[in-house]
């Protein structure tokens, strides 16, 4: 027992051993539609048996018209209803939309910047950078810009437009938008599907890292284990440097999420729809009530990428700032952005079918493979760009799309390195100002808004990323492309 | 991060991910009062927050824990749209019907300073997860719930 002694799943769930890093749930309740399906070595499943991960995966098996499996991947832990590094297709109307398969951080994600400098064209600026970095982007509470004030028709019409609402504005580049999921704007965004009070918490955050395991970090290129595939994505020697960004939707998503929980709870009865557990309320793909979910949804989808949009131009402006060079020069292209936290509509084949269905990505990354019309024309010849960020402190992964995730995974992969320690274990563990020498003793500039979070994101406190990104890389689903590791942390 | 001061109103359990807090009140009234205590100290430091401005909120649910969800929810969105902390909380009204409850609450607090309030970590949402409202157990409320965060 871990962590969670004496509070593990309230039944166990059994595990069939398929090989080495998969494993499978039967249907061995009677409400399960379909099989659990689990991407973990040994050690990775051993852990999620030590809480509820597989009791949530099996429970969302029991959604109406999920198809193939309910999936955990290798980052998998307990979350609400579903777990985290959780994914499930149903069908588009014979299925249901749960927003508890989004999460409350609608599209939390990462976009990962590729500059044209090394390591030590930076060294020495490296703490004025980090400093730059920290007071020009908003971290912890109640932190906003004052120059980037939006009246609530701005906030519709950028929850609409997406990136390009910024990058017209001035605020990035117009190359900007193709590197980023959906192009930086997921349509059938209605923000008349979006309450007053989601509205209020959304216009002072725009432009904010928020808390908790969000992150800015500089970082540099490690390794690459596969040159040609870097070289598309714009990563092109090891010590290149790097600027990695992942936040999300802020309190506007959260209260998006929550106000469409209760919707979706008067739907559960409305429908006559039996769930195992509150937050796994959801509606029949074709309702009014999942409907309105989606499009609100997708203006959480485009707070979020709006949001880091405003923090990549500001990490711009400070690397201008500081090493006095024009943006040309720099390089800081945007290499992708990419949602952890989604449902999307998408096609599939199942069974030999193609089938139209709802895709939830909780705490997953969609990882499409070479060829896909949805990957960027510049990136089509070799997949979808994957990015998986660490722990702070500990590197990071770029991986891409392979064919594998389209058969095994609805497309998807793994999204982080998943927590090992509760929060009060690693308060209790470490505290702030410890993690920050020792960061700074291995050459890491930590700049932090709050010492509690930084105790709370001890590296320790987490599962090797290295460990589940090569389960994602052998089993397939996306492969090894390069190994990043921070130079500075910039945390809220 | 729960000091001596809060013995008996409340405790931080463990939870891999996220915030699981276990509440206690004499009566039910109390424990909802100091569930949203617990909500404010996971975010700051409450001792420091001056009681110097008071609001009344009222929130309606149809069952104990949506009445715990909502409670919380309404407090954290008062937070994040006027930028203020709270640290006293009193439950004037509770009036339950044949389908919903329905609470009126005095709060205190002051806004946010970041000079003066420590900052530990934002709440991003209260969940169903886990929560638990036992209204009598010997004598006491007990509720259990997760903020994400």
């Amino acid at each position: 027992m871990g962590e969670d002694e004496g509070r593990s799943a309230p039944e166990r769930v059994p595990i069939e051993k398929v090989d080495d890093y998969i494993w499978k749930i039967p249907q061995y309740k009677e409400a399960m539609h379909v099989s659990g399906m689990i991407f973990a070595n040994q050690a990775l499943l051993e852990k999620m048996q030590t809480d509820r991960t597989l009791w949530q995966c099996a429970n969302v098996a029991q959604l109406p018209g999920i198809y193939k499996h309910s999936i955990t991947l290798p980052d998998g832990h307990e979350g609400y209803g579903f777990p985290i590094g959780g994914v499930a297709a149903t069908d588009y109307t014979e299925g249901v939309i749960s927003p508890g398969g989004v999460g409350y951080d609608i599209n939390c994600g990462v976009r990962l910047l590729a500059s044209n400098l090394t390591e030590q064209d930076i060294h020495s600026h490296l703490p004025a950078l980090a400093e730059t970095i920290f007071h020009n982007i908003p971290s912890g509470l109640g932190s906003r810009r004052k120059d980037l004030t939006i009246s609530n028709s701005d906030l519709d019409r950028l929850t609409v437009e997406g990136v390009n609402f910024l990058i017209e504005r001035g605020l990035g580049w117009a190359e900007d938008a193709e590197n980023c999921e959906e192009q930086g704007c997921m349509i059938n965004a209605n923000p008349d599907m979006v309450s007053n009070t989601a509205k209020s918490r959304g216009l002072t955050q725009i432009g904010t890292l928020g808390s908790g395991n969000h992150f800015l970090e500089i970082q540099k290129v490690d390794k690459i284990f596969n040159s040609k595939t870097a070289k598309t994505f714009g990563i092109t020697h090891e010590g290149q440097v790097m600027v990695m960004i992942h936040c999300g939707s802020r309190g506007y998503g959260h209260q998006v999420c929550s106000d469409y929980l209760r919707v979706m709870e008067h739907a559960v009865k409305k429908y006559n729809i039996t769930v195992s557990d509150r937050e796994l309320a959801c509606a029949p793909g074709t309702s009014l009530e999942a409907h309105n979910y989606y499009q609100a949804m997708a203006c959480a989808v485009n707070y979020a990428f709006v949001n880091r949009q405003a923090i990549m131009h500001w990490v711009r402006q400070s690397f201008q700032q500081v090493l006095k060079q024009d943006p040309e020069k720099l390089g800081l292209k945007l290499v992708y952005d990419v949602a952890h936290n989604i449902a999307k509509i998408e096609n599939h084949d199942v069974d030999g079918k193609t089938k139209k269905v709802w895709v939830h990505r909780k705490g997953a990354t969609r990882a499409f493979p070479s060829g896909h019309q949805d990957v960027p024309a510049n990136y089509r010849s070799e997949g979808q760009p994957v990015l998986i960020p660490g722990s702070m402190g500990t590197s990071s992964w770029v991986l891409v799309g392979n064919q594998k995730a389209m058969d095994l995974t609805f497309g998807s992969t793994a999204h982080g390195a998943g927590r090992l320690l509760s929060r009060s274990a690693a308060k209790r563990k470490y505290w702030g100002g410890e993690i920050k020498t020792r960061l700074e003793k291995s050459g890491i500039v930590v700049r932090a808004a709050s010492p509690t979070v930084l105790a709370e994101e001890a590296d320790q406190a987490y599962k090797n990323v290295d460990v589940v990104a090569n389960v994602s890389d052998q089993v397939g689903i996306a492969t090894k492309v390069a190994r990043l590791v921070p130079l500075s942390v910039i945390k809220g | 991060m729960s000091g001596k001061q809060f013995k008996g109103k409340f405790e931080f359990l463990e939870h891999t991910a996220d915030v699981y807090v276990r509440v206690y009140g004499v009566s039910l009234c109390e424990a909802y009062e100091n569930a949203a205590l617990a909500m404010f100290e996971t975010m700051t430091k409450t001792g420091k927050i001056a009681q110097m401005d008071e609001e009344v909120i009222t929130v309606e649910a149809g069952d104990l824990c949506a009445l715990l969800y909502n409670w919380l929810e309404a407090l954290l969105v008062n937070s994040e749209t006027k930028g203020m902390l709270y640290s006293k909380f009193q439950i004037t009204d509770w009036t339950k019907t044949t389908d919903t409850i329905k609470i009126t609450a005095h709060i205190w607090g002051e806004k946010f300073q970041p000079e003066k309030h420590v900052q530990k970590v934002a709440v991003k949402a209260v969940t169903y997860h886990r929560m638990i409202v036992i209204p009598e157990k010997e004598e006491n409320a007990v509720l259990e719930f997760i903020l994400d965060i």
